[in-house]
């Protein structure tokens, strides 16, 4: 469609643009469909972001959303990712920036207000730290919670369960008991999987390797 | 005890739910209050949240599309929509026309259905009692055409990567046109009894204003922004299925008090009867679901005569389809903002990260700046103007 080219046309311009004004901050730039993400530096984000809201080129005066991502295997194995909206020129943009359980990374809130509650649920899920943040609690799991449950190393039942103990008189917290283990099946066949699943150990394979 | 009645009244804390009728659901404010005004405002979300962002990480792509029904479950319909298009665009499939204007369709229904359970709570909230079961009548009615189609009132998994899950049943049409015909008159008696309300405008008009800078700033979407004044539609300016085929407004407040986030609702839900009889009058022939059968399962009669139907329809249902690498950002204008999913695929069955950007979320996190130097009086007043569902915000 040309409504896509000229889009795409449009986030490419962008993409030059940015990298062109912020060289030391900007990793790498790519254009991919209708998406443009850029990867910056951990310590510049704040001043690519100002940046974006303020340039007049840019005028992405919207932070629609922030999140994080976890790639375990990596050796910064958080990605935060945010997405912001130009309404003026009707485009969107994917910033990333990638951090580790210790690293901290600065908090935009200075530069949109929203990205406060969003980076609360960072910290609370993953576990990311935010520095500057003016408020960084948990948000979403309960009081007194312990460990950030969307890591992929967290299981999915969690660690405690909650009950109302009519003898206590009080909800009480205890390990989880499952009567029956939750149900996942691999179907992932091994010449048609996912690629990560070729550098996976399939069920069989550690026969070969015994042998050597 | 003289003394002590010229003593400066210290700050309290209020306690605003987590079961209170008018937080509409589950949640906890706390007030900290001087005097009557309300200096600060802490929202204690979460008690509703149930993890849907990993436990779509443990499905596969078809058996996640429950989940975004009862995210906000008063417009399931256009959650599944935004989580569709963005396995649609990894995949790099097209839904055929009919599949599409049969979404608008169904999606400008759930927004009624979503704007409707908001005016009618929003009148009760502040006072007024009757809107709310004139306008639940009408959302039953809705619901009818849900069941209807999917076989379910609420939670209806009706929209699905590649299209619809099934053709709309005989006669559906016919029967939403005669609803379409009648409803204008509803919006005008709930109108009748509101917009002019001495005492609904006396709780509404002034209260929690959001000017466009903080709309912007706090990430405000939908329309608490349209009431702010500015003029930002998606399905306008990023047309999905079929919108650019349509023609309706986009009505914008003026004041972004709570009065005018009323009104725009008011106004959206006219609006959203154009886009219904424009879809009903353009409705086209042809399948609802994309014919590749590696996506979308063979019709069942085929599977009775030919054994790749078979195997396509079992392969569909229990190993389900591979998605190839990659992430995207689907937004979709559901009744309540900006309803995005941010998908991220491995190349395997299941969502490697599928991240929810919930509308209410953000506003949520707006209640404090709209309410400090408001009355404790008005805190319903402004939570129910920003339609607030917990089913989202903690997802």
């Amino acid at each position: 469609m040309d409504t896509n080219s000229d889009n795409a046309s449009a986030l490419a311009d962008l993409a030059e643009a940015i990298g062109l004004s912020l060289p030391d901050d900007v990793i790498e730039a790519s254009v991919a469909g209708d998406d443009l993400t850029i990867t910056v530096q951990r310590p510049s984000i704040v001043k690519v972001l100002k940046f974006l809201r303020d340039d007049s080129n840019c005028q992405f005066t919207q932070l629609v959303d922030i999140c994080g991502v976890d790639f375990p295997e990596r050796e910064e194995r958080f990605e935060v990712v945010y997405h912001l909206l130009s309404m003026n020129h009707n485009l969107r943009l994917r910033l990333k920036v990638s951090a580790s359980e210790e690293t901290p990374v600065p908090s935009v809130a200075e530069a949109f207000s929203c990205a406060d509650w969003f980076e609360r649920e960072i910290w609370d899920m993953y576990g990311v730290f935010f520095s500057d943040h003016p408020d960084l609690r948990r948000i979403l799991t309960d009081y007194g919670f312990d460990g950030h449950p969307q890591r992929k190393d967290f299981p999915l039942t969690g660690y405690v369960e909650v009950r109302y103990d009519e003898s206590q008189k009080r909800v009480i917290y205890e390990p989880v008991k499952l009567t029956q283990d939750f149900r996942t099946f691999d179907f992932m066949s091994p010449w048609e999987g996912a690629e990560h699943a070729h550098q996976q150990m399939l069920p069989g394979d550690e026969k070969a390797t015994q042998d050597g | 005890m003289a003394e002590l009645a010229e003593a400066e009244i210290e700050n309290y804390t209020v306690n605003f739910g987590p079961q209170h009728p008018a937080a509409h659901g589950v949640l906890r404010l706390v007030l900290e209050m001087g005097g009557e005004t309300i200096d600060r405002v802490d929202p204690h979300i979460g008690l509703l949240h149930r993890g849907t962002e990993k436990l779509i990480e443990y499905k596969t792509y078809l058996q996640a599309v429950p989940y975004f029904d009862r995210l906000d479950y008063v417009s399931p319909m256009n959650q599944e929509q935004a989580y569709a298009i963005a396995v649609e665009r990894l995949l790099g499939i097209e839904v055929p026309k009919r599949g599409q204007y049969i979404r608008m369709l169904f999606c400008e229904l759930t927004r009624i259905l979503n704007h409707i359970m908001n005016i009618g709570s929003y009148a009760m909230d502040v006072g007024a009692m009757t809107p709310f079961l004139w306008t639940f009548e009408e959302r039953e009615k809705l619901m009818g055409f849900y069941d209807d189609v999917s076989g379910a009132r609420m939670h209806a998994a009706y929209v699905r990567p590649g299209g619809v899950a099934q053709d709309m049943p005989a006669g559906l049409m016919e029967r939403i046109a005669d609803w379409a015909a009648h409803f204008p008159k509803i919006i005008d008696d709930v109108e009748g009894l509101l917009s002019n309300n001495r005492i609904f405008k006396q709780r509404t008009v002034d209260i929690g204003i959001v000017s466009k800078e903080q709309a912007l700033d706090w990430g405000f979407t939908g329309p608490n922004l349209r009431a702010s004044g500015l003029a930002w539609d998606l399905r306008k300016s990023q047309p999905y299925d079929g919108y650019e085929e349509i023609d309706f407004d986009i009505p914008i407040g003026k004041h972004g008090d709570c009065y005018d986030r009323y009104i725009v609702r008011i106004e959206e839900m006219r609006q959203s009867l154009r886009i219904i009889n424009q879809c009903l009058e353009k409705m086209p022939g042809g399948p609802v679901k994309v014919q590749d059968h590696k996506v979308n399962p063979p019709p069942r009669g085929d599977m009775k005569g030919s054994m790749e139907a078979l195997i396509h329809h079992f392969k569909l249902y229990t190993e389900g389809y591979h998605v190839p690498r990659g992430e995207t950002y689907a937004a979709v204008e559901a009744p309540k903002g900006e309803f995005a999913v941010y998908l991220i695929s491995d190349g395997s069955n299941k969502p490697y990260r599928c991240r929810i950007r919930a509308p209410g979320f953000v506003h949520m996190q707006g209640m404090d700046f709209m309410l400090r130097g408001h009355m404790l009086a008005d805190v319903p007043a402004v939570l129910g103007s920003i339609d607030i569902v917990f089913g989202e915000v903690d997802r």
